[in-house]
């Protein structure tokens, strides 16, 4: 991470359906003895039992850009906040946005895209979606906004598992990974998790795109004892093949689209493809990342996204024997997989 | 709609760098006003540094939180915490709580009157309290972005998301509503009562001539607009937010429209603060790489007061005399220079 990187301060967004258990996350991060302060832009003022003098209340006020995209809002308080926030710059750590469980995370997660100051002084650092382990199900089927938070997350915290049988867990899993294989995904009774399991994730430093690879392939990796799992039943995902298991619950509108080339992509080819499909396609893609491998060029380049907006940039040389392959991954609604999956094939140098 | 291409080199200059008495105030300022013949250097929190002609440092702290807007008219200066207070500091360097928010919510904006009437903004909501009278609030669709009293009678604008709204608050009657699509920040009248100018969240103004509500779009910014002053008698409306002071002119009954903006002092570097001298044809800006200059407003003619080379200007401001140009950075590395 650049210095410049390191010195802004991470922001961690907090998303989740009414009741899944948001504010009891943000109690435990409070109240935790971890010797960080937090400043918590909040909805509900007063629902926090901390006593914190950092704690502001938002109007979630989401504005147009006047820049002709449609699809580009962003937070205007969280404009203002922030900017206030950082007249106590060196009194806090961190922010946690709690956003209302009807919110999309969009346009809080371009607001650091687009917006000057903000980007100067802050950086995103992991969308964190609270999710009901028994109502989840539900609410995919009539709640757009909880499909929305479950698509855009990188940190999915799957909370009151104690009120499901171990098959009701499976299934809502099961639904989670069919829209978004990609969140880092942890099982919790009251919330039960780690701090950094939900902090300082990096999830949008580009210097960390590194493993855009499903969650449960890499389930071994980390070892939670609060997770109460063990990983003979705990992860049904083991019975199917690795590479298509996902497929066991396809969600009709949400999907994530998963493309890979071992042979060098066109740059003169794929950028402008790239850049016309978010143009075109942007208000259906909520995410996009991509680590990539150029021809005739020895470094790693990595891009993100959030719906149009797009930043990328050569990343660091591929080292020694590391296979260089391409991978772009879009989260979205709808996504046109084939058109997408033929615009990828002809950026591949043959 | 008005707008304008950069372009220009800069000249030769002369320098005034020694003549200025250089003070560490040790703290971050956020803004720059006189009070009286001290120069007061607002903080980004708790503590206003009010600072004598000599370059003695008195250090006032007027809030336990974080001081988020403050208006000053020479004999006052208005701040709005981050701990719901509204606090005042008067010449003598004693402070007051003015106000308080019940829910301890920020204090976003703050407005003085010429009469003594003050106003603040917390969310949506703005109060006015007269010198005489009761307090008043109005609420306004979205978050108050800005606060202005108009020059002339006991009128507030408030500036919100898709426009401005212009409250008489002894008045009955709905207030007007200046409509203009996008988020308005800050707001100024024109010194003449004939103009009302917002900054916007996108890099521009947006202007209403107010006898007919006529549209002005100011437009060319490569970024936001955050301060703006009114020079030469309000004949002109000096702006940050480009590589050069961008100057608006006013005169005439059209304001800008149609015209092209004065473009001066180019450097390297944005704009961050100007500062229009109270009498003569002057301005003072601050440049992000930490330059003061004192630019002639008719011929551009530039006085080097402070070299680059550290962080940005937070602020700059002249006594009412025009006699004393005060000016810090944003880690309160600040000068004084007599002119």
């Amino acid at each position: 991470m650049s210095d410049a990187t390191s010195q802004k301060v991470p922001v961690t967004v907090l998303t989740g359906y009414l009741g899944a258990g948001k504010t009891t996350l943000l109690n435990r991060i409070l109240s935790e003895d971890h010797g960080k302060k937090y400043a918590v832009i909040v909805n509900e003022f007063g629902e926090i039992g901390i006593d914190n003098d950092l704690i502001v209340g938002a109007d979630e006020e989401v504005f147009e850009m006047n820049n002709g995209c449609i699809c580009c809002t962003v937070r205007g308080d969280l404009v203002r906040i922030i900017e206030g926030l950082m007249r106590r710059k060196g009194k806090f750590d961190a922010i946690i946005v709690e956003t209302t469980g009807l919110a999309d995370p969009a346009p809080v997660a371009q607001t650091f895209f687009v917006d000057e100051d903000v980007q100067k002084n802050a950086r995103l650092d992991a969308v964190v979606t609270v999710a009901d382990a028994k109502w989840l199900s539900d609410r995919l089927k009539d709640a757009p906004e909880a499909k929305n938070q479950i698509a855009f997350a990188d940190v999915i915290v799957l909370n009151k598992t104690d009120l499901v049988s171990k098959p009701e867990l499976a299934e809502v899993e099961a639904r989670i990974r069919g829209i978004n294989p990609y969140a880092k995904l942890h099982r919790t009774e009251r919330c039960q998790v780690g701090i950094t399991d939900v902090l300082e994730r990096g999830a949008f430093d580009l210097d960390r795109i590194l493993e855009i690879e499903p969650d449960f392939l890499e389930v071994d990796d980390h070892d939670h004892d609060h997770h109460h799992h063990d990983h003979d039943h705990g992860h049904h995902h083991h019975d199917h093949d690795h590479g298509h298991g996902l497929k066991h619950y396809h969600d009709e509108d949400m999907q994530s689209l998963s493309l890979r080339s071992d042979k060098p992509l066109d740059p003169t080819r794929f950028m402008p493809w790239l850049q016309n499909l978010v143009q075109t396609e942007g208000q259906k893609i909520l995410r996009s990342k991509g680590i990539l491998s150029f021809q005739d060029d020895d470094d790693r380049y990595v891009f993100q996204g959030v719906h149009m907006m797009l930043e990328g940039d050569h990343q660091r040389k591929w080292k020694e024997g590391e296979p260089r392959e391409s991978r772009v991954v879009f989260i979205g609604r709808e996504l046109p997989e084939q058109a997408i999956r033929e615009g990828f094939e002809r950026c591949i140098v043959t | 709609m008005s707008s304008f291409e950069p372009g220009g080199e800069s000249a030769s200059i002369v320098s005034v760098t020694d003549k200025v008495k250089s003070v560490s105030l040790g703290m971050p300022v956020a803004a720059v006003h006189y009070l009286g013949d001290r120069a007061a250097f607002v903080g980004t929190e708790e503590s206003v540094a009010l600072v004598d002609n000599e370059g003695a440092v008195a250090k006032v702290e007027v809030t336990s939180g974080g001081i988020l807007s403050a208006v000053a008219d020479g004999t006052r200066i208005l701040m709005g915490c981050d701990n719901g207070q509204v606090v005042a500091l008067d010449r003598k360097g004693e402070s007051s709580v003015l106000a308080t928010d019940p829910k301890r919510r920020w204090i976003d904006n703050v407005a003085l009157h010429g009469d003594g009437a003050i106003a603040w903004s917390v969310g949506k909501t703005a109060f006015v309290r007269p010198p005489k009278g009761e307090e008043k609030s109005l609420e306004v669709p979205s978050t108050v972005g800005g606060l202005a009293f108009a020059p002339k009678g006991l009128r507030l604008a408030i500036a919100h998301y898709n426009g401005a709204t212009l409250w008489f608050p002894n008045m009955a009657g709905e207030p007007e509503f200046l409509a203009w699509a996008g988020s308005h920040l800050g707001v100024s009248f024109s010194p003449d009562n004939k103009f009302l100018v917002t900054s916007m969240h996108e890099p521009a103004l947006h202007g209403w001539r107010l006898a007919d509500n006529r549209h002005m779009r100011m437009t060319g910014y490569p970024s936001r607009v955050k301060s703006m002053a009114w020079g030469a008698g309000g004949r002109y409306l000096a702006t940050s937010g480009a590589d050069m002071v961008i100057m608006w002119p006013f005169v005439g009954k059209d304001g800008p429209m149609g015209k092209e903006p004065a473009m001066l002092a180019p450097l390297q570097a944005k704009v961050t603060a100007v500062a229009c001298h109270p009498k003569e044809d002057v301005l003072a800006a601050g440049y992000e790489d930490g330059t003061v200059l004192m630019v002639r407003m008719h011929d551009g003619a530039e006085i080097l007061v402070r070299r680059n080379g550290t962080p940005p200007i937070a602020g700059l401001a002249w006594d009412a005399a025009g006699t004393w140009l005060a000016f810090a950075d944003e880690t309160g590395e600040a000068g004084l220079l007599k002119l």
